[in-house]
């Protein structure tokens, strides 16, 4: 479970270096380029090696994309972008030392990444002791931009992806519009503060539109048998069950729901984003659920068309949600330093906060007080074991 | 009515496996007074092996079963013989120390080989729903499940009744000195018996793979604890005890979470354990002895 938490995380991080990783290049020749008048270096803080490596890549090469494009465009405020991408090794610890030489070295005047919420929480004390603002791609927690023991916006803290509650309120929206449902069950790990964050503002959004939660539940981590509470579930007949987990533990209930004769459809949240999925809970019974995401290589917007196109030209791959925030990310931090005026740290975070409307990957996006991007959630359905791309909602 | 027949099936489901692994508890302890806390470890492997055999190796669900019982029963020797065998004579909180970091060996050492990922089993048994009595449902894989399980069991109880190392057993554990001065091989019949308990502990595992489908390095903490707590229910060193001790922990658990809730389901195994222990510390059908002073 707690790797699953840390997947996430690390997932949230690996966007913000791909914003970063533009900027490859030997350390002490940027430093020499940092101070050339015809570059802007930018610094990326990302998860290339390690147990999160998948996510850190993903996420650095969308933003390389994006600073290729901008290059080949003539540059930022007369300015060449030089992306130093640096890898944080899937460390927190790392990820501090990383940022630490893109400061001091680099002199960079922004810092993308990480893609987990772990390691960026790693590194953001430093980035805000030099006052050189960061913006993660997919780091997901609430903490991250808001200090919990002071409820104070961290000043420099920016991020490219919707936190955690949001999809929790998406999934009620959709269950109450799409799904017509009136009645739901709340079935949470009990373990993760993820699930139970979702679960929340599931409730309070499903309730505050006149949806009934009939029922909730909680498991643990470590539980192989539903089937009790299932049986207990179905008796209560929720026209949905919302089971904001990992792919896991859903894998396993949604099987078991099956088999004690549970079908109205089950929904849940990013944590579902998974091949593993299917393998565990079996592709008939996966039919007939849905979880929100962050994007869907497969809606119909042009903005994603073409990004998934330019991507797939140039790596060969279609993007995941990682490599579509990492994009996010570099547009976000290149429209901030095209407003700053002068491309200094300083002015490009009062630029960062004052983002809106940029037009974006995965939305339109602007900040909130609390430096989150103000964006919807794709939602996918599975089909047959396959993810499907059913709608946007947007907040 | 309906839901309590459908709870009851769940319970009895999960109490089959809760069962199987309390018996190896239980053997062991009967005749070494050793609580064997790799014993859920062991199932674990047991698990992973039918893994194997059925996703790589390609067999069907029986010689998988077989294949991972008999790989079990040799590993429950190795592990009695390089762990405990040494410290026979050793108090016995060295030998309780010993089983727990023989678990976490086999734990560790398992992810080390196998990476913690989650393993999903073939398709080796397709599941069929049957429908009794309107609306309760019951698979194949519950009945499989099932059967084995008292299958195991009515094999056991013949080994253990009817056949000489089943007899040596009981006088190891009823006496292990006069047992040896009687002539019977003490190591033998104690490595027998690991044995025993072992590839009840990998037949349940190959089951649960089957059964739900996702296997991990770190399954068997959760089910060899309350396996130890339905042990103690039915009065540990009892075989028939096991039995029951599991097939109750079972119900008790569908039953906590089909009607009270889901999270009260943990507690109360372990509320019964304490109760036990206060109430009739010998178990279930555990006789009351007195130790000699």
């Amino acid at each position: 479970m707690k790797k699953f938490r840390f997947v996430a995380l690390l997932a949230a991080m690996a966007m913000l270096a791909a914003l970063v990783a533009g900027c490859g290049g030997g350390g002490a020749k940027e430093e020499k380029k940092a101070a050339d008048a015809n570059e802007i270096v930018i610094g990326g803080n990302f998860e290339l090696s390690g147990n999160v490596a998948t996510f850190g890549t993903a996420a650095a090469n969308g933003a390389q994309l994006y600073f290729d494009e901008v290059n080949a465009a003539g540059g930022v405020l007369n300015k060449k972008i030089k992306f130093v991408n640096l890898d944080n090794k899937s460390d927190a610890t790392e990820a501090a030392n990383v940022a630490t030489r893109l400061i001091t070295q680099d002199k960079v005047v922004a810092i993308l990444g990480a893609t987990t919420s772990g390691d960026t929480l790693g590194f953001i004390q430093v980035a805000t002791d030099n006052k050189i603002p960061v913006l993660t791609s997919s780091a997901t927690n609430p903490d991250v931009t808001v200090d919990p023991n002071t409820k104070q916006v961290r000043e420099y803290v920016f991020r490219a992806c919707f936190i955690d509650p949001f999809q929790g309120t998406v999934m009620a929206n959709f269950a109450l519009k799409d799904l017509k449902a009136k009645t739901a069950v709340i079935y949470v790990d009990n373990n993760s503060p993820y699930s139970k964050g979702l679960a929340q503002f599931f409730k309070e959004s499903f309730t505050k539109q006149g949806g009934k939660i009939v029922g909730e539940e909680a498991f643990v981590p470590e539980d192989q048998d539903f089937k009790a509470t299932l049986t207990k579930i179905k008796g209560l007949n929720p026209d949905v069950v919302y089971c904001p987990g990992y792919y896991e533990q859903v894998g396993k209930i949604v099987k078991q729901a099956r088999e004690v004769g549970i079908t109205v459809p089950f929904l849940g949240g990013d944590g579902w984003d998974s091949p593993k999925l299917a393998e565990i809970a079996g592709a008939q019974a996966l039919n007939n659920t849905f979880f929100s995401n962050h994007y869907s290589s497969e809606q119909d917007d042009p903005n994603v068309k073409a990004f998934v196109e330019k991507y797939k030209a140039k790596y060969g791959q279609v993007p995941d949600s990682m490599a579509a925030l990492g994009y996010d990310a570099a547009v976000l931090i290149v429209d901030a330093i095209k407003r700053s005026g002068d491309g200094s740290p300083e002015k490009i975070k009062e630029a960062l906060k004052a983002t809106k409307d940029v037009q974006a990957v995965t939305g339109k996006l602007s900040f909130d007080e609390n430096h989150n991007p103000v964006k919807g959630a794709a939602i996918l359905e599975m089909k047959d074991g396959k993810q499907v791309y059913k709608t946007y909602v947007n907040p | 009515m309906e839901v309590f027949l459908q709870q009851l099936i769940n319970g009895i489901s999960l109490g089959s496996i809760y069962a199987l692994i309390a018996l190896g508890y239980t053997m062991v302890y009967g005749i070494v007074q050793l609580i064997n806390f790799a014993h859920g470890d062991v199932y674990m492997v047991g698990a992973y092996l039918g893994f194997f055999a059925t996703a790589i190796l390609g067999w069907p669900f029986l010689p998988a079963l077989l294949l991972s019982m008999v790989v079990c029963a040799i590993l429950g020797m190795v592990i009695e013989k390089l762990a405990y065998t040494p410290l026979r004579n050793a108090p016995r909180i060295a030998a309780l120390i010993t089983a727990i970091g023989v678990s976490l060996f086999l734990e560790y050492g398992m992810m080390l080989l196998v990476t913690p990922q989650v393993r999903t089993f073939p398709q080796v048994l397709p599941e069929v729903q049957y429908k009794l009595l309107g609306n309760l449902v019951i698979t194949n894989r519950q009945i499989i499940i099932l059967v084995v399980t008292i299958a195991l069991m009515l094999l056991l109880q013949y080994i253990v009744h009817k056949t000489k190392i089943g007899k040596a057993m009981r006088a190891v554990s009823h006496d292990k000195q006069a047992a040896q001065l009687m002539g019977i091989n003490v190591n033998k019949t104690i490595s027998a018996t690991f044995a025993i308990g072992s590839a009840l502990a990998a037949a349940a595992g190959v089951l649960v793979g089957i059964y739900y489908n996702a296997i991990n390095p770190l399954m068997g903490i959760m089910p060899g604890l309350k396996a130890f707590v339905a042990a103690v229910l039915g009065g540990i060193g009892i075989i028939p005890g096991a039995m029951t001790g599991g097939f109750l922990l079972g119900i008790v658990e569908a039953m906590v979470s089909g009607y009270g809730k889901s999270l009260y389901r943990d507690p109360v195994a372990f509320v019964i354990l304490i109760i036990i222990l206060i109430v009739k510390p010998a178990g279930l059908f555990g006789k009351n002895v007195r130790e000699k002073v």
